[in-house]
């Protein structure tokens, strides 16, 4: 007996019916514009982002995520000043979209309520709250604002790897009961490998599937996105989150192009032309981009140990800053055991290798002298 | 002089810890532990520890005819704001270690002998507590120099120390953060957050502060005040140490032109309640104790 490959346990018409995208087995969110913001280092201009919502609405995408990477209020000293407001942003992706609804992401303990109504005037239609995968319970007041303002929810379950299938449940029922309607599981540290993604997935489907969607954010640092993204779907993951040409934290997010075609020949309906999608990636993303994402020292370190994707600039300066090894920084960030948001904790980590490597040094030079 | 009297409304992480350090205490007893919850562990070790303990509320506490000199708020902003004016009516004195912000905030080594007279003191958050004073050390050297343009903490505590308070409570903990950043650590603009961190074993509380200052500030001027600030805390809090020397950055684009300094603080508690990786929970409830006995010693 062979496996039906083209079979969806879950579709998202199947849940929310037709209106207004006509049938769609899944319905992707494009994150270029927020975790893209990452590798962009959130110099994104008002140019850029109309640019790309328009591309990517026309090939018919129905969700457009536009944040600093790190979230509503995420431009600082720790994560990165933005080089154009978000809100203004967020404005400008809402003004183009003629079709795609333009999501933004919040981080409790980052961003506040006031960042969520501003970004709702804005022209914001989607709330994705994130949080770390244990720490759901950071959200309530976030979701409960959210939904009292009539926002569409998503809720973030950051570094999903961390936590076994029965725990990520049980956190998404807290975001569920607080008013989230679709938690994701989100693969930030790209880490997952595909039935440690299904596992997780259907443990979701089973604990809030009744009446919340399920979705699935993957990364590439192992090479994994649209195989995890695949079989996320088979497990009944019906909202999907990617970025055209990867252009995200990390070595990138779920090409979502990729994924479109796949979709194409698994028979999957997402709604979006492939021919469109891939000229858009080719004539628009790529201008954007300040280099292609890729799977490289760095980023294969992130994946192996198990570190947030988005540490991967701020590891990368402070190796510079203090000249050590940008690889042994994101190391010790896994066996420290690092979460989304501690990007300070890396300064920390390199001062500390660079203490060991002086010492090192100076004992040779006893040895020597 | 005979010890002022004193209630602890909440009786959770914070209430308890602060509850044995006030059984240390010289100018202040701790009489009565106040809960909503007969189930509250915190409850049954106060009453173990000679205290009145009631669940019935501050509506009880209120209704006693001997009432406290002082009552520290440990539960929630919400609740705070609520009882505050009945304990101004009342002529009881609180300090308040929720993020209500009602009174006039204070951090004991950079304004601790001010509003002294204050019915109501706000302790800010165990964030603040643990970096505005390296925001006011930055400030006073930089002074000369047009002091700090813009503050940044971020705070990362272990999940089992974050309580239901700060959980319920994240928005007001970094917006009065951010404000105490600004009104007492002297930060023209600041901004705060907070990262719960699961790991296991939990890891010791940790603080980061950035402040950016004119490239014409005296560095070796703020990094001895940063230095004498460390010092200036530990009296309360001994576990409070810099992991790292105060970094510099010169000016950049990514700095906005001004000079960076950052400053990495570990916060490790006396242990007294929770385990010492509380270092959050710590300088909270030393604070409070240090400044609720100020405000004693000033009452006849």
């Amino acid at each position: 007996m062979t496996t039906d490959i083209n079979a969806l346990s879950r579709t998202w018409s199947g849940t929310h019916g037709s209106e207004p995208w006509g049938e769609l087995d899944l319905r992707l969110t494009d994150t270029c514009l927020r975790d893209g913001s990452h590798h962009k280092r959130h110099q994104f201009t008002g140019q850029e982002v109309h640019d790309i919502v328009e591309a990517l609405d026309s090939s018919g995408i129905p969700v457009i995520e536009v944040t600093h990477g790190d979230g509503l209020g995420g431009s600082s000293v720790n994560y990165g000043f933005s080089k154009t407001p978000e809100q203004e942003l967020i404005r400008i992706a809402a003004e183009t979209a003629k079709r795609a609804k333009i999501a933004f992401l919040m981080l409790p303990g980052v961003g506040t309520k006031d960042d969520i109504r501003a970004a709702q005037d804005n022209g914001g239609q989607i709330c994705r709250i994130a949080t770390h995968c244990t720490e759901a319970d950071v959200s309530i007041q976030h979701f409960g604002l959210a939904r009292e303002l009539g926002l569409e929810t998503v809720g973030f379950l950051m570094m999903s790897h961390t936590q076994p299938p029965e725990v990520l449940a049980k956190q998404a029922r807290i975001m569920v009961d607080a008013g989230c309607q679709c938690v994701y599981v989100v693969d930030s540290a790209g880490a997952l490998i595909m039935e440690q993604t299904a596992d997780r997935v259907a443990a979701l489907v089973a604990e809030i599937g009744d009446v919340a969607d399920v979705g699935f954010h993957g990364h590439e640092n192992l090479g994994l996105g649209v195989a995890n993204t695949v079989i996320a779907a088979r497990a009944g993951a019906t909202q999907i989150d990617g970025s055209v040409r990867r252009f995200g934290a990390g070595a990138g997010n779920t090409p979502l192009e990729a994924f479109i075609g796949v979709c194409d020949k698994l028979g999957w309906t997402t709604g979006v032309d492939f021919l469109q999608i891939v000229d858009a990636s080719e004539d628009v993303i790529k201008p954007a981009m300040p280099e292609e994402c890729r799977l490289d020292r760095m980023t294969l370190m992130m994946g192996y140990a198990g570190v947030y994707s988005s540490f991967l600039k701020h590891a990368g300066n402070a190796a510079d800053r203090y000249g050590v090894s940008g690889a042994k920084i994101l190391l010790e960030a896994g066996r420290r055991k690092l979460i989304g948001g501690q990007e300070d904790q890396l300064i920390d980590i390199a001062l500390m290798l660079k203490a060991e490597a002086d010492k090192a040094k100076a004992e040779l030079g006893q040895v020597n002298g | 002089m005979s010890k002022k009297t004193a209630a602890i409304v909440g009786p959770g992480n914070i209430g308890t810890d602060l509850m044995y350090k006030l059984l240390r205490s010289d100018v202040i007893e701790p009489r009565w532990m106040i809960g909503v919850d007969p189930t509250s562990e915190g409850l049954k070790l106060a009453a173990d520890r000679g205290l009145v303990s009631s669940h019935e509320g501050v509506d009880w506490l209120l209704k006693q005819d001997e009432l406290p000199d002082l009552i520290f708020e440990a539960t929630s902003a919400y609740v705070h704001r609520e009882y505050a004016p009945r304990y101004e009516e009342a002529g009881i004195r609180a300090v308040d270690l929720t993020p209500a912000a009602v009174g006039p905030a204070v951090i004991p080594p950079v304004n601790g002998q001010e509003h002294l007279a204050a019915m109501n003191v706000n302790m800010i958050t165990c964030g603040g507590q643990a970096t505005i004073p390296m925001v006011a050390a930055v400030s006073r050297a930089a002074e000369p120099t047009g002091g700090v343009s813009y503050a940044e903490i971020v705070a990362s505590v272990s999940s089992v120390s974050a309580g239901p308070g700060t959980r319920a409570n994240i928005d007001e903990f970094t917006r009065t953060t951010a404000s105490g950043v600004e009104t007492i650590g002297g930060a023209a603009k600041g901004k705060a957050i907070i990262i719960l961190n699961p790991a296991e074993p939990p890891m010791i509380m940790r603080d980061t502060i950035f402040c950016m200052v004119s490239p014409d500030a005296d560095t070796d001027a703020i990094i001895a005040s940063v230095f004498a600030m460390e010092k200036a805390v530990q009296e309360y809090v001994p576990g409070y140490r810099l992991l790292q020397e105060p970094q510099i950055d010169e000016p950049s684009a990514a700095t906005q032109g001004q000079t960076k300094v950052s400053v990495f603080v570990e916060v490790e508690g006396a242990g007294d309640y929770l385990p010492p990786y509380s270092g959050n929970l710590d300088i909270m409830t030393a604070a409070a104790a240090q400044v609720g006995e100020n405000m004693a010693r000033t009452l006849a």
